[in-house]
């Protein structure tokens, strides 16, 4: 294999080398194009009255429904076809838990960066609340958030990055607390650049990569919970039907054997969380020092 | 080091008044109870009744601190549900769900830390690597989706399990149990397996990376070349090496099982605390919330000042240096 000069260009060629992952990064692609694209793709606007017929309701995959269409995954209850629902519960879904998990990025990592930098009572304070609450379990904090916020997509993100933030404030401390000690913090400290400039600008892209590690499972995890806030009746209202409504519409038809309407929006959902995992495991497994061949 | 036990517990207590603020006022914000317990049709002065019963006429501070000294004497009030006291109608539920979390950490510790060990010890056997595959899924799958494929796959379709309920209860020193009968074990296998998935996954990678570093250690260098077996090794060395961490975090997961119990309590309608807690979001149930988020903080708040304090029993350095 050639020496490629850049450390992008060296990650990618350790990255090729797991067909798994090549193959879980060409599914998330796959799916995140599919998801922008559902509004033209999709046969069906599933969420256009209009176009919906009671007659098409609960119908087995395969279905030749009153549009003059095969509906290849079926219809829910309301004569919905089910690919198209998927299609856009996924751009939901993965608006959600990409949104979550770049908000919770930039406010952990400045708050873990900041600790690092800044030390004394700051340092205290803030570590102490991340700590605390990473000891209380994520899901429960965003049950409790969205009950209290209420439903909608801001107050969703909100609880998602409520619960997640500390994650990325604890790696990003870690990460902070060996580059700050480097003798580049400390040559650009010694200049007359602001405090601001240097944890932003030279501090925090040095921690980036742990970080990348964390955003990508977090991903996966924010999307994870919103289907199960949504599964519970928590997460958002009717009008944003995600992958989790989907899934929970269909969890009362499941039990008289109509098992599509639940099965396939969770299929989908799952494609996409394990495929998002296992790139983020890859990435994990090339960025840690002590399993570096 | 008292010096420290005693800033720890206080830090403690100053979080546990933080946590009940906080909840007391963030429950407060939700909905208006008088809406669900008070009929629309209903006259005024029945209206002004019921809201001076339940001391909603008053402002949120004072509302609070009768709420704390209600708190302070173990009274949490009552649901406007049930009618019942919240502390009551919590100890009710409770057995179920820590029947449910103990055979779902159990299980996953029994079965997890040998899979681990396994993958662990032969990192590139095939075997292994369905090991880790696997465990990738039980991390990767949401809780309430296995929770479903079950019911689908064992109640539905095969139609040899129950797929929901607790089933027929024995009383057994004073507490419900279903893992006497034949019939109550029938309805929780299906929620214990959903909720011991995730762990069983966490188990296994966490056996796994234990004895990957253990192998490689001179400890295993030097029983090997005593000509030890490699039964022995694993069974004496490995296992002992990487069972502080295991034993740890199992701790540690039983609080958050209780948590994660939530979902696999709502969708298999098991009669535990978490199905209870979402019932009461969902109906408004401002006593049982405020009760029930305060007994988990008060529950996660306890486990930690005993993690820290143990720590700093086994290792005076951390006293020493978090004291100063």
């Amino acid at each position: 294999m050639s020496e490629a000069a850049t450390p992008l260009g060296r990650f990618w060629a350790d990255f090729k080398d797991s067909p798994v992952a090549v193959v879980a990064l060409v599914v998330v692609v796959a799916i995140v194009v599919l998801a922008i694209g559902a509004p033209w793709i999709s046969p069906q606007n599933p969420y256009d009255l209009g176009g919906l017929s009671l007659l098409d309701a609960r119908r087995p995959p395969g279905h030749i429904g009153t549009g003059g269409y095969v509906h290849w995954l079926g219809t829910d209850a309301q004569g919905r076809d089910l690919l198209s629902a998927i299609l856009y519960g996924l751009l939901i879904s993965v608006q959600i838990g990409f949104m979550a998990g770049c908000v919770a990025l930039a406010v952990g990592a400045s708050l873990g960066v900041i600790a690092a930098y800044a030390g004394g009572l700051i340092e205290t304070l803030i570590m102490r609340i991340v700590d605390l609450q990473l000891s209380f379990p994520a899901i429960l904090l965003a049950l409790v958030l969205v009950a209290l916020l209420g439903q909608g997509k801001a107050q969703l993100v909100t609880a998602l990055v409520a619960a997640q933030y500390a994650y990325f404030a604890r790696t990003a401390y870690g990460a902070a607390t060996t580059e700050r000690r480097k003798d580049y913090i400390e040559a650009a400290t010694a200049t007359p650049l602001s405090r601001t400039r240097v944890i932003f600008r030279h501090l925090l892209p040095n921690c980036m990569p742990p970080l990348i590690v964390v955003a990508t499972v977090q991903i996966a995890n924010s999307i994870s919970l919103e289907a199960t806030l949504s599964f519970l009746g928590l997460g958002l209202p009717v009008t944003e039907p995600s992958l989790g409504m989907l899934i929970s519409n269909g969890f009362v038809y499941m039990m008289s054997g109509r098992y599509w309407i639940s099965v396939y929006p969770g299929i989908a959902l799952i494609v996409l969380i394990v495929a998002i995992n296992l790139v983020g495991d890859q990435i994990r497994d090339q960025l840690n020092p002590r399993l570096r061949r | 080091m008292s010096g420290y036990i005693i800033q720890r517990c206080l830090q403690a207590v100053v979080v546990m008044f933080a946590m009940s603020v906080i909840v007391f006022v963030g429950v407060y914000a939700i909905g208006n109870p008088m809406d669900v317990l008070i009929p629309l049709d209903a006259p005024q002065d029945v209206r002004a009744l019921i809201i001076a019963r339940f001391g909603l006429d008053l402002p949120l501070w004072k509302q609070y601190l009768v709420f704390l000294g209600n708190v302070a004497q173990g009274d949490f009030g009552r649901s406007f549900v049930y009618a019942i006291p919240v502390l009551d109608l919590i100890v009710s539920r409770l057995p179920a769900t820590l029947e449910l979390t103990l055979a779902a950490v159990i299980g996953a510790a029994a079965i997890g830390v040998p899979l681990g060990i396994w993958a662990g010890y032969r990192p590139d056997a095939l075997s292994s690597k369905t090991i880790m595959g696997v465990s990738i899924l039980g991390f990767s799958v949401p809780t309430f989706w296995v929770g479903l494929i079950l019911i689908l796959t064992f109640a539905v379709w095969l139609g040899w399990l129950p797929a929901g309920g607790r089933g027929p209860v024995d009383v057994v020193l004073g507490v419900e149990w279903s893992i006497f009968s034949l019939e109550g074990l029938s309805h929780l296998l299906l929620p214990a397996v959903n909720l011991a998935l995730f762990k069983l996954a966490m188990m296994i990678r966490l056996a796994r990376a234990g004895t990957r570093e253990v192998m490689l250690t001179d400890t295993i260098k030097f029983a090997r070349a005593a000509g030890l077996s490699e039964g022995t090794i694993v069974r004496h060395h490995v296992l002992k090496l990487i069972a502080v961490p295991i034993v740890t975090v199992f701790g540690l997961e039983l609080g958050s099982t209780l948590a994660f119990a939530v979902v696999t309590e709502t969708i298999f309608s098991w009669p535990g605390v978490g199905k209870l807690i979402i019932d009461s979001i969902t109906s408004l149930d401002r006593p049982v919330m405020v009760a029930y988020l305060i007994l988990v903080a008060l529950l996660f708040v306890t486990i930690n000042l005993l993690i820290d304090l143990a720590y700093a029993v086994l290792d005076p350095r951390v006293a020493r240096s978090r004291a100063a």
